[in-house]
């Protein structure tokens, strides 16, 4: 990634959108990525996309529990890898305002997730002790 | 120049202008609509929470097993994935000042944002003709919400990006519809992050569970 976008020391980082209005004389790629960039971002969509489906759809792995987790990180890999080459997410667009937006976004929406399934588990589970044979449909 | 005393290799020192200076109309747009995503993102984990909770909640109906046709659901997430990367050309075309070129890459988009849809509602309406419509059950109905929501989102993206081959058409890449055409790539990318959850937690995982 380092190379796709060389970050040159002491250099001004405005990442505004219209630069060129400014006369900074930017190489845009800075800004919105090259066709490499959006290549690389596509291929390797491509291949995070097709193994988590071909995994499930073809069952090689007997455990249902070892798939889910390797289709989960796939997902956290794929989610990167767009952020990275399709969004042009970096520490220094908007002066890095971007990524602090996004690192708050990410814990609260991990304590909304984890705090919501973890809740309801443990009520479902004190509810309806009898839950074992997985019918919810009380709710 | 300050640039040149600083040694390769070390970061810069970082300069705060306390003056007031000229701003270009719509530059912290981008900013703004990036905060917008993040919260559009946080409706998005809510609902997504919503199926962690409900989604075994069958009410004695169809499981995600039963339901879901993974090669439907593979052909849609291609559709979105190509989308992107058509987006992508779009807005290089767009560096390079090709307006007419920035226009076949977005209607090519449109088309596969179009493809996308049409199979969504394909599926949407056969759930429903099966009798596994979001009334039937909690999983159903969180599962209608989660999926319908980011249909509307590419719908709206849809409509967005019509009106903005139109803009271009009529006045050129000028500096506005370039900071627009941003906005839509940024929307159009996110959308596809959500895909990304929705086919991995929904979809693949419903299948597993």
């Amino acid at each position: 990634m380092s190379t796709e976008n060389p970050i040159v020391p002491g250099q001004p980082h405005h990442d505004h959108p219209n630069d060129n209005a400014h006369g900074h004389g930017h190489s845009s790629a800075e800004a919105h990525g090259t066709r490499k960039d959006y290549i690389i971002g596509f291929v390797l969509s491509v291949i995070l996309t097709a193994i988590p489906f071909g995994l499930v759809m073809s069952g090689v792995i007997a455990d249902a529990r070892v798939t889910a987790g390797i289709v989960m990180v796939f997902a956290l890999v794929q989610i990167v890898v767009h952020m990275v080459y399709f969004l042009h997410m970096n520490s220094k667009s908007e002066g890095g305002w971007t990524l602090m937006a996004l690192i708050f976004t990410i814990i609260v929406v991990t304590i909304c997730l984890a705090g919501s399934l973890w809740v309801m588990f443990h009520m479902n589970l004190n509810m309806m002790p009898s839950m074992a044979s997985g019918d919810t449909s009380g709710m | 120049m300050i640039e040149a005393t600083i040694p390769p290799g070390t970061q810069g020192p970082v300069f705060y202008e306390t003056d007031e200076h000229h701003h270009d109309a719509g530059g912290s747009t981008m900013l703004g609509f990036w905060l917008y995503l993040m919260s559009d993102c946080l409706i998005f984990a809510m609902l997504f929470a919503a199926y962690g909770v409900f989604g075994g909640s069958y009410a004695g109906g169809p499981q995600p097993h039963e339901i879901f046709e993974l090669p439907l659901v593979a052909l849609n997430t291609s559709m979105l994935l190509l989308s992107s990367i058509t987006y992508g050309f779009a807005m290089l075309a767009m560096n390079d000042g090709k307006v007419r070129s920035v226009q076949g890459w977005l209607a090519i988009t449109g088309l596969f944002g179009l493809g996308f849809l049409c199979i969504e509602l394909y599926e949407f309406s056969n759930l429903i003709a099966e009798g596994a419509g979001p009334q039937r059950s909690a999983f159903l109905s969180s599962f209608f919400t989660l999926v319908g929501t980011h249909g509307l989102h590419v719908t709206f993206g849809l409509i967005w990006l019509v009106t903005l081959m139109v803009q271009v058409g009529r006045k050129g890449l000028i500096a506005a519809n370039q900071r627009r055409l941003q906005c839509l790539s940024l929307f159009w990318h996110f959308l596809d992050v959500i895909w990304i959850g929705v086919f991995t937690f929904v979809y693949l995982l419903g299948v597993l569970r």
